[in-house]
Formats: C-alpha cells, structure tokens, sequence
C-alpha cells in the first residue's frame, strides 16, 4: 500500500519537476529567440511555389509524389525516429517503418523489421543458413493510394482524400470502427489507443502546407526518401518517374494506384 | 523452379508480420456481431416458412421465432458499440454516412429490418394483446396499450386485413432478412485486401450459417423452454425443423468447404499463406473442432433424424444436442473468418496470434454478458407476449 502512495507522490513530484522545468526553459526560449524567428517567410521554403513572399500557402492544382529508392536506403531508421517524434507515435504502432530483406544462394527470402526499424539495422541477421547473396531495406508509409480502399470504406467519411492527392483522417469524426484498418493493402494504418481514432502516415501535410518536407525526408541522410510536387516539371520526383528509372508501386493487383513510387522495387517486396 | 526450390522457399516465408498487423484490432465483438445476426436472420426465416410458405407442422414456433428473433436483434449492434473507439459517434453512420462504405449500409438495412420484424410481431400478437389487454391492470394495461397502438378493433374484418399487412410483412421480411445476413458477409467479402475474406462466396456462406445457426436456436430453446416448464413438446414440429436444419446445413457446410476448396484448387499467390493459416494457427479451431467435430457428426446425426424414424425421446435429445452443436459450429465459423483472417498478415508472409483475455474491454467475459442479455431480454419478452398459442387466450377464446 505504502508502495502505492510513495510512487504517486514521486510521479506527482516528478510531473511537477518537468512541469516547472518546461516553463522555465520555454520561458527563457522567448527571451532567447528574437521575435520573428518563428515567421515561417524566414524559413527556406523546401518545396518550391509552395508559398508567396508574405509565407500565404498559395491554393493551386498540384499532384504530390512521393518516392522511395530503395537502392539508396541504408537502415538506419532516422526517418522513423523523426517520425516518431513528430507525432509522438505509440510504441508498438507505425506511421512508417523500414523492413529488412535478406536473399540467400537458396533463394530464399528472410524479412525482418524489429521495433519497426526504429533502432536501426546495427547487427546483420545471424539466423541465415546460407551465403546472402543479397540484402536491401525496404521503407514502407502510407501509399496515399488515388484509389484509397480505406476511403471506400470509411462508414462516417472520416478518412478523406484532398484535392491535392493526401489521405487524412478527421480525428473528430472518426468512430474507431477499424474498417479501414481492415481494408488497407498496405496495413499502413492503426488505431492510436491514445486517440482511440485510427491513425497513418500523411506525409506530413501540416508541414507540405507550408512548403516544408515531410520530417522523414527532410532527416533522410542518403536522400532515400523524396517528396515533391509532380505537376512542377523541375521537381526531382517529376523528373525520376519521367526518365528511364527502374520505378514500381507495391500490390498492384490490389488497383489503389498508389502516389508512392518505389526505385529499385524488387520482385520479393510485398 | 523446381519443386523441392517452392518448398524451401515456402517455408523461409512463413516469418514476417506488417509491424501494424502484429495486434488484431478486430475483436471477439466483431466474431459476436454476425453471430447474433445470424441467428436473427436464421430464426426469422423459421417464422416465414410457416407465415409466408405455409409450413404448418411449424405454427408452434411460429410466433416463438419472431419474438425470439427480435430479442436477438435488440442486442445486436451491442457488441458493435462496444468495439467502437467512439461509440458516442455512432449515430454518425446514420446521419452523415459515406454512401462508399458497406459498413454504412448496414445501419439502414438493421434499422429497416427492425421495424419490419417489429410491426410484424405487433401485428401477429394485435387479438392476443388486445385480450391480454382486457384483463391485466396497472402497468401491464398501459404497456398493452401501447402494444395494441390503441386499437380494440378485432372484428372478422379488421383481423382480415391483419392477415393481409402480416402476410405483406413476412414477404418482404424474407429477403431483408437475407439481404442483413448476406450483407453482413458482404461487410468481410468486400475487404479486398483480404485474399481470406475476399471472395464473393462470403455473403452465400454467412447467409447459410445465418440460416442454420437460427433454427438451431430455435429447436434448442423450444426443446429447452418447454421441458423445463413442462409443458407438451410438438414432436412433428421438431422433426420438421430438424428436416430443415439438415437441409439448410447441407448447403452451409458444402459451400464452406467448397470456398476452402477453390482456393486451393486455383492456387494463386495468396493460397501459400492461406494455407499456412488453415493448416497453422487455425488448425485447431478450424479442421478439428468447426470441421471434424462440430459438422461431421451434426452431419451425420441430423441426416439420420431427417431419414430414419426414431422414437420421440431420441429425436428431442439428439435434436437439441445437435442444434446445439450446431450453434457452436457457427460461432467457431465466424471465430475462424473473422480472427482467422486477421492472423495472416498482408505480407502474407506470416501470422499473428490472438489470445482474447477473460478480462478486458472485448474480453470473454463482456462477451458472455451480451450473449447472455438477448436470453435475458427473450425471459422478460415472454411475461409481454405468450410464446406459445395454448396459453395464448385470444387463440383459446376462437378455438372455445
């Protein structure tokens, strides 16, 4: 009982610590940070003809791409963390999550994405019988599919496409049903047990709106991840689906003609 | 490829769960939902095939069934709202629905179904309850009242046109109660991504389990009902739905295997992992107790009752066990599709694992109280309206 009482106490305590701490730095923040900083004109604008000179989103027909090349990408889960941190994710939950794959002489094809790839790949798999003939990473997001079954079947429209090709999910309608979590080819979505409303990878439209990279591409160290208008021809994913790439979608059988596009898909990836 | 090569390949698979695939989100509420819908759909069909088909070796459970019917599908979007993240939103489904969405559908289609089986059984009970009417007191008079919509009139001609608006309520009772069931397969046969529920045999399946698993509700507790009050047990009218069982079994259980049969007869790409789950996980719930114990023998024992004339005593206890067994197949069924489809992931590379706990939001012990709330609901249903016509006084006032 006494037990009890004394953890309470130290979580009251130690929520009262962090509390008065936050303030204090947050406090010495404002008087740090000069004013204006925080105007988003200040910041470089990361997606072009995004935003006009006063920092105004400017409202015009675009069609957003999103590629992974998969030939670049080396393991090291920075993206998921970033993630993690920009939506303060759940533990056990993804918005995005990169997967191992391992092909050995024998052809067989051992996949793997402990924590979601959130730790990093740091050790190489030890459970392979055979030589490895090969070894890739695999980052998986919402597929923003033109055709979205999670839209189809949301019961109250609570899962949405904008006009500018994003899924997102009206977190104050949404009923928790799990149809769409059902529904997705790609099982990109969860239901957040913080929220109790289903929940996925937007692509980071609060930030797109302001011109910015979604987080995962922005931290991405090889530039694995790339992001970008595909009505702007001078955009580095225009110009990637319209050259000579090897570029792919995932479950195309499944007809949900995803916006994300893979370089370097190979036939193993499911 | 060589054979031995798809082999080692095959088992190297098996390994990989979507991260977000590794928890079932879909719980023991939603194994519940198209159990209880089913035996509503099943028992309503029961009633029809005396009211709408004429069956009269029925006439017994005729009324029995509706009543029955309707304390099943007072309950049967509790499980629903108990799975919701939101149930304060529900009404959502029905007010600002997505005209996309199956699972929006099924507001409207329940709803209307409801209603209908509602003004059926007022309609059925008006001269009972108009009797009952004259002489209770207090609560029950009011109660009576309501039931009869304030009208005493049970004239030859009013009764005429009674008949009329209840046989036009059976008539299209009948396809809506196909149309909930089928629609409740729909709800699982439209989820393409899915291969295990995917298929258009999903809404056929359901809607015969649905059959089955509400006739069988219905011998069982009539058998149940009557002994333990002691009361006379209509022996043709328990062959007859015995005959019935075993006919609309026939067709469940060949179509289930049938569905089973063509996706391992057309081998696409999905089969190696629906084959892992069928053979895997769902070895236990699915070939030894839904298939080899809970259909072979109801199988072969129903097909015996139907066939072979036996002595009352043996037909109403196998009768009532295999009806029983019968509610238990249908339930490991819908265990079987609905958990069974979320085990596999969509890597279709490996399986979860659900072990539901005794206590928890959508454990085993909330889901033993809703099943128990429709039994509890038919108790209170039967002190408004007499299941059975020998204590009924309207039907005793015209036999007298």
């Amino acid at each position: 009982m006494m037990d009890v009482i004394g953890k309470e106490i130290s979580k009251d305590r130690r929520a009262f610590i962090k509390n008065v701490l936050g303030g204090t730095i947050a406090g010495s923040l404002l008087l740090v940070i000069p004013a204006g900083a925080m105007d988003l004109g200040n910041i470089p604008e990361q997606i072009t003809g995004m935003r006009d000179d006063t920092g105004t989103f400017i409202s015009k027909k675009r069609k957003f791409g999103f590629i992974v090349d998969i030939t670049r990408c080396i393991g090291c889960g920075s993206c998921c963390v970033a993630d993690k941190n920009e939506y303060q994710v759940p533990d056990g939950m993804y918005r995005t999550w990169v997967e191992r794959y391992v092909i050995d002489d024998e052809d067989n094809v051992y996949v793997d994405s402990p924590n979601g790839g959130l730790d990093g790949y740091q050790e190489p798999r030890k459970d392979i019988p055979h030589p490895v003939r090969d070894t890739f990473f695999v980052p998986k997001l919402c597929n923003m599919c033109e055709h979205p079954s999670c839209v189809q079947v949301c019961p109250v429209g609570a899962t949405f496409q904008t006009e500018d090709g994003f899924v997102l999910i009206d977190a104050k309608r949404c009923v928790a049903c799990g149809y769409c979590v059902q529904a997705c080819p790609y099982s990109a979505r969860f239901i957040n047990p913080k929220t109790k409303t289903a929940d996925k990878c937007t692509w980071c439209y609060h930030r797109v709106r302001k011109g910015l990279l979604p987080a995962c591409v922005n931290v991405c160290p090889v530039q694995a991840r790339k992001f970008g208008d595909l009505n702007d021809k001078e955009s580095e994913v225009y110009k990637i689906l319209h050259q000579p790439h090897v570029v792919s979608i995932l479950k195309p059988g499944m007809g949900n003609k995803p916006s994300l596009h893979y370089v370097g898909l190979r036939r193993e990836v499911v | 490829m060589s054979p031995e090569h798809g082999v080692a390949a095959a088992t190297a698979l098996t390994n990989f769960v979507f991260p977000n695939d590794i928890h079932v989100h879909w719980s023991l509420m939603i194994v519940l939902y198209p159990y209880i819908t089913g035996i509503v759909a099943g028992a309503f069909i029961v009633s029809s095939l005396y009211h709408v088909f004429h069956i009269e070796s029925l006439k017994p459970v005729s009324r029995y069934a509706l009543v029955f019917a309707l304390a099943f599908v007072a309950f049967a979007t509790a499980p629903l709202l108990n799975h919701l993240g939101h149930p304060e939103r529900a009404m959502s489904m029905m007010f600002t629905p997505s005209a996309t969405s199956a699972m929006a559908g099924f507001g409207y289609i329940y709803s209307a179904y409801t209603v209908v089986l509602i003004l059926e059984i007022l309609f059925i009970y008006r001269p009972t309850l108009v009797a009952l009417k004259k002489t209770s007191t207090g609560f029950m008079r009011t109660l009576y009242t309501i039931l009869t919509l304030g009208s005493d009139n049970v004239s030859e001609k009013s009764l005429a046109l009674d008949h009329k608006i209840i046989a036009f309520l059976a008539a299209i009772g009948i396809p809506m109660a196909c149309t909930l069931h089928g629609y409740v397969g729909f709800i699982f046969g439209g989820v393409k991504a899915n291969p295990m529920w995917a298929t258009p045999l999903m809404p056929v399946i359901f809607l015969l389990s649905a059959s089955v698993s509400g006739i069988a509700g219905i011998i069982f507790s009539y058998v149940l009902i009557k002994t333990f009050t002691g009361k006379f047990i209509d022996m043709d009218c328990v062959r007859t739905l015995i005959k019935f069982l075993w006919g609309c079994f026939i067709l469940d259980f060949v179509f289930e295997m049938l569905e089973l049969f063509s996706h391992a007869y057309m081998a696409t790409h999905h089969w190696e992992a629906l084959r892992d789950l069928y053979f895997g996980p769902l070895y236990g719930t699915f070939w030894i107790a839904q298939v080899g114990v809970f259909s072979v023998i109801p199988f072969v024992v129903l097909g015996i009752l139907s066939l072979v004339r036996l002595p009352d005593g043996v037909v109403k206890f196998f009768g009532s066990l295999m009806s029983l067994m019968i509610l238990v197949q249908v339930l490991l069924m819908r265990w079987n599709v609905v958990i069974g489809g979320q085990l596999m992931s969509k890597s279709e590379r490996g399986h979860t694992i659900f072990r539901p706990e005794w206590f928890e939001k959508e454990g085993i012990f909330v889901s033993i109280i809703i099943m128990l709330l429709p039994i509890v609901f038919l108790f209170i249903l039967s002190k408004v309206f007499p299941f059975w016509l020998e204590d009924d006084p309207a039907a005793k006032e015209q036999s007298a």
